[in-house]
């Protein structure tokens, strides 16, 4: 049996999204190089939905696919709707990870809470400045 | 596929596997059995005890016979501190980058009270025999260093710490796991008083290996029963693998110059075309390691996607990466030769023998460039590597 489903290697073979986007309005980054998974979200968000957003990750196959289905999975919702994004769903898109591999998932689903606190605190303070 | 994990196992000889055919399918009698059919399988055993005993310079009755590898350093280890416990002395010295099989069998003597020492391998991944000597105390019982390291391949002063050990009288024993069959070792030139070794490192089968343990030493049985192996480790002998087991190693101690020549070029050309790729190092001196050994770190990717790319490749390898193993730290073996964590991650070690070509060599080091560029280009880490935020180590 393959360590990953075909889903998995397929992701972190092709990954979706992966780049930067210069002119982001929500950039959220987590995870710890101790630990050997760093995950970077890039969001542009316009009218309360998520128009573009890409990845840049440095971890192991899993921490790649789990990043990319994420990206997949939040791109063209509502801001509303990518906050209630799961590492379960993230996993289950992925059809499953190695138990060990879980916290993958996990780190996907901060990175993207992660990138939306910071829009929200940067939308915030330009509501402020509109004011 | 290119094969270039032979530090986790090799493929077996095929006068390896052919002994263990022939030996399975006609002298399947148990050679605790008096009737000729089990005296012949009793044969068969011997034989392989001498021819073993005969490669390292050791009398018949020195080898034990072991499920290999891990057992033997567990066997070794619990004997000298038996030994050592009788007579009041309960401290062991080793080193931070040994097998776990002889760094958990450590610590468990440790929670029965034993003290224990591990020595510092230095960034070149090589013992100083002048800080094994002042290690040493009255209360010593064994000192175990492993001959050459299964991660970064470096190849310790075996015979000056053999010598200090033996002028202070401690048991010597070492894990040699990775250098049977692949380095000439003569027990008695090197001053080892115990050795552990494996059959699958060197073209064998996998669940056999042996101990050597010096005529005085009286080993302590893992595994009571029978008095097979006389009285040292009961269990019907695997007769076939046993067998096989010689088979490998005679092959091998044979040729061992021969491979060793052609292997050593290889691998120096391979260290050579992989320091080529910005921000890498090679972990472990250079000159003082196994023939067939390259491990490297690569600054700002991580291990398990690297291999997995290079599996698409057809490139089998390994990394020390925490993401390989399913914990979080990576290699103890990197980060004793003080790597940092995140250098650490992004290790990969690659073991070739004399079955890898020049053109495989060629095609894994364009194969390590590409794919360590194509990750670099989506890793945050490089990113901040270049753009300045963070500093380089490598």
């Amino acid at each position: 049996m393959a360590l990953y489903s075909e889903k998995v290697m397929d992701h972190f073979r092709n990954p979706r999204n992966v780049g930067v986007i210069e002119d982001a309005n929500g950039v959220g980054e987590v995870g710890n190089l101790k630990c050997g998974d760093i995950m970077k979200m890039y969001l542009k968000i316009e009218d309360d939905i998520i128009s573009d957003v890409k990845f840049e990750t440095f971890g192991c196959g899993s921490a790649i696919a789990s990043s990319s289905m994420a990206t997949e999975l939040i791109k063209g919702q509502p801001v509303e709707k990518a906050r209630e994004l799961t590492n379960q769903a993230v996993a289950e898109a992925l059809d499953g990870l190695p138990d060990y591999k879980m916290h993958c998932s996990v780190l996907a689903e901060e990175a993207i809470i992660a990138a939306l606190d910071d829009y929200e605190k940067k939308s915030s303070v330009s509501d402020l400045s509109d004011k | 596929m290119i094969y270039a994990d032979n530090a986790a196992t090799t493929k077996m000889s095929d006068a390896a596997l052919n002994v263990m055919i022939q030996t399975a399918k006609e002298n399947w009698g148990n050679p605790s059995s008096l009737y000729t059919h089990g005296q012949r399988a009793k044969e068969i055993v011997e034989k392989a005890r001498e021819d073993i005993a005969g490669i390292i310079g050791a009398d018949r009755s020195e080898i034990t016979f072991t499920s290999g590898g891990s057992e033997s350093d567990n066997q070794a280890i619990l004997t000298a501190a038996m030994l050592g416990e009788a007579k009041g002395k309960k401290h062991i010295i080793s080193d931070t980058f040994e097998h776990h099989a002889v760094l958990h069998t450590l610590s468990a003597l440790e929670k029965k009270g034993f003290e224990v020492t591990l020595l510092d391998v230095h960034e070149n991944g090589i013992i100083d025999p002048a800080e094994l000597e002042a290690a040493i105390r009255e209360d010593t019982c064994l000192v175990t260093i492993m001959f050459a390291n299964n991660e970064i391949g470096t190849i310790q002063p075996i015979k000056q710490l053999g010598q200090i050990c033996r002028a202070h009288g401690v048991i010597f024993h070492t894990d040699a796991v990775q250098a049977v069959g692949h380095v000439h070792i003569n027990v008695n030139e090197y001053n080892i008083d115990m050795m552990s070794a494996s059959a699958h490192k060197f073209n064998g089968p996998k669940g056999a290996g042996f101990l050597y343990a010096k005529k005085g030493i009286g080993l302590s049985s893992l595994i009571e029963g029978g008095s097979q192996e006389k009285g040292k480790r009961a269990g019907t002998e695997n007769v076939p693998a046993i067998a096989a087991m010689a088979a490998a190693l005679k092959e091998n101690a044979d040729k061992t110059d021969e491979r060793s020549a052609i292997v050593t070029k290889m691998r120096d050309r391979l260290i050579e075309g992989l320091l080529a790729i910005p921000h890498s190092v090679l972990n472990g001196d250079a000159k003082s390691r196994l023939p067939g050994n390259a491990n490297l770190c690569f600054e700002g990717i991580e291990g398990e996607s690297l291999l997995l790319l290079l599996d698409d490749k057809g490139i089998a390898a390994s990394s020390g990466s925490a993401c390989t193993s399913g914990s979080l730290d990576p290699s103890h073996v990197l980060l004793a030769i003080g790597r940092a964590h995140d250098v650490a991650h992004g290790s990969l070690r690659l073991t070739i023998n004399e079955e890898t070509s020049e053109k495989d060599i060629e095609y894994i080091i364009e194969s390590v460039t590409e794919v360590v560029e194509r990750l670099r280009s989506f890793s945050p880490v490089w990113r901040d590597l270049i753009t300045g935020k963070r500093q380089f180590v490598l």
